[in-house]
């Protein structure tokens, strides 16, 4: 792919109406409107957009043998445990925090963003890019070994109370109603699936963008505590996702993934959490900040990620799968 | 016409995080009853993680005396430190008084 091209699926990424509504978003908090998505809509709008995201991968996964899908799990799997150690790790160097906020954030980084997850799906079908189906399953599968780690990190193997944790994160709502989508998915196969779609596919880009509204606003007020991060933490906020998103494209192209696949391995690992991660960690780890990892998480990460890191995990993806035989 | 008489009121307004939690506590302390509803507001030990996780939680219990002291000394055990959490108490006047005791 040429530079030109590059730069027109970039402008293409950039104006997807959800991604100006999170940039609208952001404008609501800078000039203060009194805009708020009200808490029943946002949960609502965020179960929906988990349980579409489940079912449609799940009719995916029906269609994909198991010999297909066993590398890229393997590769998700490794990925997910080795990711929070890289970012415990850069954090010590970058950054003076201590060993409880760098888990924290080893947490937040190792686990991933179902809303950056959906905008490069979305952003792939608008560039009529093909991708495997089975990727919601390793978004699932991304989901829970980053904060068991990331806590592991933060507080070794004593102290207890890490049964309450895992319980939150493996039955907390995402992964349940993800998990929940690929079966009622796998279940009911593409004949189900059409009855279901013009609520769960027609009006999914509609949904994600009413979402990132409101996840744009949540930024705009994360914007405050950027300036007590210091400048290690802006470093790490827009290069751990490309190191990340640059792992998670080799792997899966070296797991037999093609260009949109492996391209969507490299935003799961550059992601990171802000609606499973922030909660487990604020039970696991009440000492940690979470001023800090929400302003790296949500404040800098997601949106380089949705606004400029998209497209460069695609050219990434493009890059490395020629490199591959 | 039911017998009347004086309970203690406990208010607890937390991160949503914590509900489960702090209900937890309220059943192992004896209470026989809570109710919960969302809030909205601004604290001084402002987290921001409400805002992602669905604001905060009001948990209201109504107490015996002992109950309340048993809720009080939890809170200042394993919340007040390091959650943002508020916690007020006040005397009402029930119906049904033996409901709550």
């Amino acid at each position: 792919m040429d530079l030109q091209a590059s730069l027109e699926l970039a402008l293409v990424n950039f104006t997807s109406p959800p991604v100006l509504a999170f940039v609208l978003g952001l404008i609501a908090v800078a000039v203060r409107t009194d805009l708020r998505l009200p808490d029943a809509v946002y949960q609502a709008t965020s179960m929906y957009l988990l349980l579409a995201i489940g079912i449609k991968g799940g009719v995916a996964l029906r269609e994909a043998s198991p010999s297909e899908i066993a590398l890229p799990l393997v590769a998700t799997v490794f990925l997910g445990v080795l990711i929070p150690i890289a970012a415990f790790g850069l954090l010590r160097v970058l950054t003076p925090l201590g060993r409880v906020d760098r888990g924290a954030m080893a947490a937040h980084y190792g686990s991933t963003s179902l809303v950056t997850f959906t905008a490069a799906l979305v952003f792939l079908e608008a560039s009529q890019i093909a991708f495997e189906g089975y990727v919601a399953t390793l978004l699932t599968v991304l989901e829970i070994p980053g904060i068991i780690v990331g806590l592991l990190l933060a507080r070794g193997l004593r102290g207890g109370g890490m049964g309450e944790t895992l319980r939150e994160v493996v039955l907390g709502r995402s992964v349940l109603l993800l998990v929940g989508g690929l079966g009622i998915g796998f279940a009911t196969g593409p004949v189900g699936y059409i009855r279901v779609e013009s609520f769960f596919g027609d009006l999914f880009t509609g949904v994600l963008t009413l979402f990132l509204l409101e996840l744009g606003m949540l930024t705009g007020r994360q914007l405050g505590a950027l300036r007590q991060a210091g400048p290690g933490l802006v470093v790490f906020a827009v290069a751990f996702p490309l190191l990340a998103g640059f792992a998670g494209v080799v792997g899966g192209t070296l797991a037999g993934m093609g260009t949109g696949g492996a391209m969507v391995l490299g935003v799961l690992c550059a992601s990171a959490s802000y609606i499973a991660a922030p909660a487990a960690v604020r039970l696991a780890l009440p000492e940690a900040r979470p001023s800090i990892t929400l302003a790296s998480s949500l404040g800098m990460t997601f949106p380089f990620n949705l606004i400029v890191g998209i497209p460069i995990y695609l050219l990434m993806a493009e890059i490395v799968g020629s490199w591959v035989p | 016409m039911s017998e009347h008489g004086s309970v203690t009121c406990l208010t607890i307004v937390a991160e949503s995080v914590l509900e489960e939690r702090l209900l937890a506590v309220i059943d192992e302390c004896g209470a026989k009853g809570w109710t919960v509803s969302m809030a909205q507001g601004h604290g001084p030990s402002h987290h921001g993680v409400s805002g992602i996780e669905g604001g905060n939680v009001r948990v209201e219990t109504l107490v015996s005396d002992e109950v309340a002291a048993s809720i009080w000394r939890a809170l200042e055990r394993d919340f007040f430190p390091h959650y943002a959490v508020s916690a007020w108490a006040y005397d009402v006047r029930v119906a049904r008084v033996a409901r709550y005791s």
